[in-house]
C-alpha cells in the first residue's frame, strides 16, 4: 500500500480533545466528526486539507481520552496515514482497529516540514520526502496488520475472514 | 519465575503460569465497561459480528454518565440507543439517571469491580480500579465490541515501573498531589505503554479515595495501568460490597522492574498543574497571583466523599469570592446522599456553591459549567488540555479539592493554609459531620 500527500506538521502531545473536541461527541457519524477534526489545534487544517494529505507529528500523538471518534474523524477527513515519533497507547490500538495506518519514525518527523509532499510505502515502511528527496525508514507494519487496514478496520477484517 | 502484580493478573486470566513483558496474550476479561459516548460505537460494531447476545449480561456494564442528564437532543439519542440495547440484552449493571454516577466512582462503590480482576473499559480512566489491586485499562469502542462478543481480548504484557513513596505527607497533601508531582517528574508520556506500580510507606497510610485518585491519573503519564498492592484498607473497602469471590495478588520481592523511582513525599506541597498539560506542575507556593472565574470540584478523579469533606473543611463558615462560580459534583448518588446527610450541602450552599447531580459534565466541556473565552478554572479533574472544558482560549488549572475550595474563597489560586484552615487528617477527618 502506498500513500502520497501534503504533510501537515503538528507538535508533540496532540491530545484527543485537540483531534476532536468532546463538545462534538454527542454524535458518532464519521462525516459529522470529520468537519471538526483538529479545528482547535489548526483551523487551517480543517478548511484547507485535501483527502490524501498526511499528518506528521511529534511524540505521544493521540494522548488523552479513549475516544475512537479521534481516529474516525481523521480517517473520515480523508487522511490515510499518520507519521509520528510515538503514539499514545489507546490511540495506537484504535487507529488499527479503525483501519487508519500509523508509522513511527523520529527521522522522518524531523526530516519533513509542513507543506512538503510525502510518500509512504506501508509494506516496506519507507517514507520519502518528495520535496527534499530525503528517504527515511520506519518499522514496517506486519502483513496481518496491513490486512486490517486494507479491510477498513478490525471489524471489517473479522467479517471478511469469517466469510472466507 | 518472579512476577509483578500486573504480570500475575494477566497470567491468571490467560490461563498461563507466567508471562513476561512484551509477550502478546489473549486473556479472559472479568468486567467490560462502556458509557454514553463510547458504547454507541461499540454497539454498532458488535452488531457487525452478527451475534445476537453479548458474552455475559452480568459482566458488561453500561453507564450513561458523560452528557447526562441529557444535555441536548443528540446526547439524548445516544443515551436512548444505549438504553434500548441494555434492555434488549438484559444487562444487569445498566444504571439509569438517578442510580447512575460517574462510572469510575460507581463501579468500585457498587462492588462491581474487585481485587484481582482484569477490567477493560471504553474510557481512558478505567485505570482507576488499579487502586483495588485489579488490572484495569482503557480501550477504544471496537476493542470493547470484541469483548462484548467473546469476553476475551489480546493484551501486550507491559513493563512495570515501581514508584516508592516514602516519608510523611505534609498538611493538605493527598493522592492528587502525589500523582500530579509524579506526572510532573516523568512527563505525560513518561510511562507510555507501561504499568505504574505505586507503593511505599506514604501509600500505606493513604485512604482508598486517595488511591483511586492516583490510579485514575496513571493514563495522564501514558500508562497502560496504575496499580496498588491490595492491603487491609482495600480489604475493608471491598468487604460488604463484593458479591462474588475476589483475589489479592502481590508482586514478588524479586520481581523485575523497568525502573524503580523513589519519591520523598515530605518534600511535596499541594500541586497545581498549569495549562495545558497535567505534567506542567508547580507547588502551591510557586503559583503567584492568578485570578480565577470558576472552580469545579468533582469528576472520576476527585468527586468522592473524602474529596467533598476536604472541600467542606475549607469552605465551612466562609463565602466564595463574588466573581467566582463554584460547582460541586458528588460523583455518585450514594456519595451525594452521604454528603447531604453529613451536612456538607449546607456548608456548600452557605458558601455560595451550586451542587450538580452526578455527571462527568464540565470535565470534558460537556455541560454544567462550560468555560467562555479567556476564563480560568481551578478544577479537581484530570486534564487541562486546550479547550478541554470549553473555549479553546480558556485555561484549566488542576488541583486537589482543598486547594480548589480555598481558591474559590480567595478568588485566585491559593492553598487552604492561607485561610488558616488546619488539615487534621489529610482530608479524611469527620470534623464537618460532628
Amino acid at each position: 500500500m502506498r500513500f502520497q500527500g501534503r504533510a501537515w506538521k503538528f507538535g508533540s502531545n496532540v491530545d484527543t480533545d485537540a483531534i476532536i473536541p468532546a463538545r462534538y461527541l454527542n454524535e458518532s457519524a464519521p462525516d459529522a466528526l470529520a468537519v471538526h477534526c483538529m479545528e482547535d489545534e489548526n483551523p487551517r487544517f480543517a478548511s484547507e486539507m485535501k483527502p490524501g494529505d498526511i499528518l506528521v507529528a511529534g511524540t505521544n500523538f493521540g494522548c488523552g481520552s479513549s475516544r475512537e471518534h479521534a481516529p474516525i474523524a481523521i480517517k473520515a477527513k480523508g487522511v490515510p496515514c499518520i507519521i509520528a515519533k510515538s503514539f499514545a497507547r489507546i490511540f495506537y490500538r484504535n487507529a488499527f482497529n479503525m483501519g487508519l495506518a500509523i508509522l513511527e519514525s523520529n527521522e522522518a518527523v524531523d526530516g519533513v516540514s509542513d507543506g512538503d509532499t510525502v510518500e509512504v510505502d506501508l509494506s516496506s515502511g519507507t517514507i520519502r520526502n518528495l520535496t527534499t528527496g530525503a528517504v527515511f525508514s520506519s518499522n514496517p507494519i506486519p502483513s496481518f496488520m496491513q490486512q486490517i487496514i486494507y479491510d477498513g478496520g478490525l471489524m471489517g477484517h473479522i467479517a471478511k475472514r469469517e466469510k472466507a | 519465575m518472579a512476577m509483578t502484580i500486573t504480570e500475575k493478573i494477566l497470567a491468571a486470566h490467560a490461563g498461563k503460569k507466567e508471562v513476561q513483558p512484551g509477550e502478546l496474550i489473549e486473556a479472559e476479561v472479568d468486567v467490560a465497561l462502556g458509557n454514553d459516548i463510547t458504547a454507541p460505537i461499540a454497539i454498532e460494531q458488535f452488531r457487525k459480528t452478527g451475534l445476537e447476545s453479548v458474552f455475559d449480561r452480568e459482566r458488561l456494564v453500561l453507564v450513561p454518565d458523560h452528557f447526562t442528564p441529557n444535555k441536548d437532543i443528540k446526547s439524548a439519542e445516544q443515551c436512548r440507543f444505549m438504553r434500548r440495547f441494555a434492555r434488549e440484552q438484559g444487562i444487569t449493571h445498566y444504571f439509569e439517571v438517578g442510580e447512575a454516577g460517574i462510572e469510575h466512582a460507581l463501579l468500585p462503590e457498587q462492588g462491581i469491580v474487585l481485587p484481582g480482576d482484569l477490567v477493560i473499559g471504553a474510557d481512558s480512566h478505567t485505570c482507576t480500579y488499579g487502586a483495588l489491586g485489579a488490572l484495569a485499562t482503557g480501550v477504544g469502542s471496537t476493542d470493547l465490541a470484541a469483548v462484548m462478543a467473546v469476553g476475551r481480548l489480546w493484551f501486550k504484557v507491559p513493563e512495570t515501573v515501581k514508584f516508592v513513596y516514602f516519608g510523611q505527607r505534609r498538611p493538605w497533601v493527598d493522592g492528587k498531589d502525589l500523582i500530579l508531582f509524579t506526572i510532573g517528574k516523568i512527563g505525560v508520556d513518561g510511562a507510555l505503554y507501561q504499568a505504574m506500580e505505586f507503593c511505599g510507606e506514604a501509600i500505606e497510610s493513604l485512604s482508598m479515595d486517595g488511591r483511586f485518585t492516583m490510579a485514575n491519573m496513571a493514563i495522564e503519564a501514558g500508562a497502560k495501568n496504575g496499580i496498588f498492592i491490595p492491603d487491609r484498607i482495600v480489604k475493608k473497602y471491598v468487604e460488604g460490597r463484593a458479591k462474588r469471590p475476589y483475589r489479592f495478588f502481590e508482586s514478588d520481592a524479586d520481581a523485575r522492574y523497568k525502573e524503580i523511582i523513589e519519591i520523598d513525599v515530605s518534600q511535596i506541597e499541594p500541586q497545581v498543574a498549569f495549562p495545558h498539560l497535567p505534567s506542567n506542575v508547580r507547588g502551591i507556593s510557586q503559583v503567584g497571583d492568578i485570578p480565577i472565574d470558576q472552580v469545579v470540584i468533582g469528576s472520576c478523579t476527585n468527586g468522592r466523599l473524602s474529596d467533598l469533606i476536604s472541600a467542606a473543611c475549607v469552605l465551612k463558615e466562609k463565602k466564595i469570592a463574588p466573581q467566582v462560580r463554584l460547582i460541586i459534583i458528588p460523583a455518585t448518588p450514594v456519595i451525594y446522599r452521604e454528603a447531604m446527610r453529613r451536612g456538607l450541602f449546607d456548608i456548600f450552599l452557605d458558601a455560595g456553591a451550586v451542587i450538580s447531580p452526578p455527571t462527568c459534565g464540565p470535565c470534558l466541556g460537556g455541560h454544567m459549567g462550560v468555560l467562555a473565552k479567556g476564563e480560568r478554572v481551578v478544577a479537581t479533574t484530570n486534564r487541562n488540555f486546550v479547550g478541554r472544558m470549553g473555549h479553546k482560549e480558556s485555561e484549566i488549572y488542576l488541583s486537589n479539592p482543598a486547594v480548589a475550595a480555598a481558591s474559590a474563597v480567595l478568588g485566585r489560586i491559593a492553598g487552604p493554609t492561607e485561610l488558616g484552615v488546619e488539615d487534621r487528617q489529610g482530608g479524611q477527618n469527620d470534623a464537618v459531620s460532628g
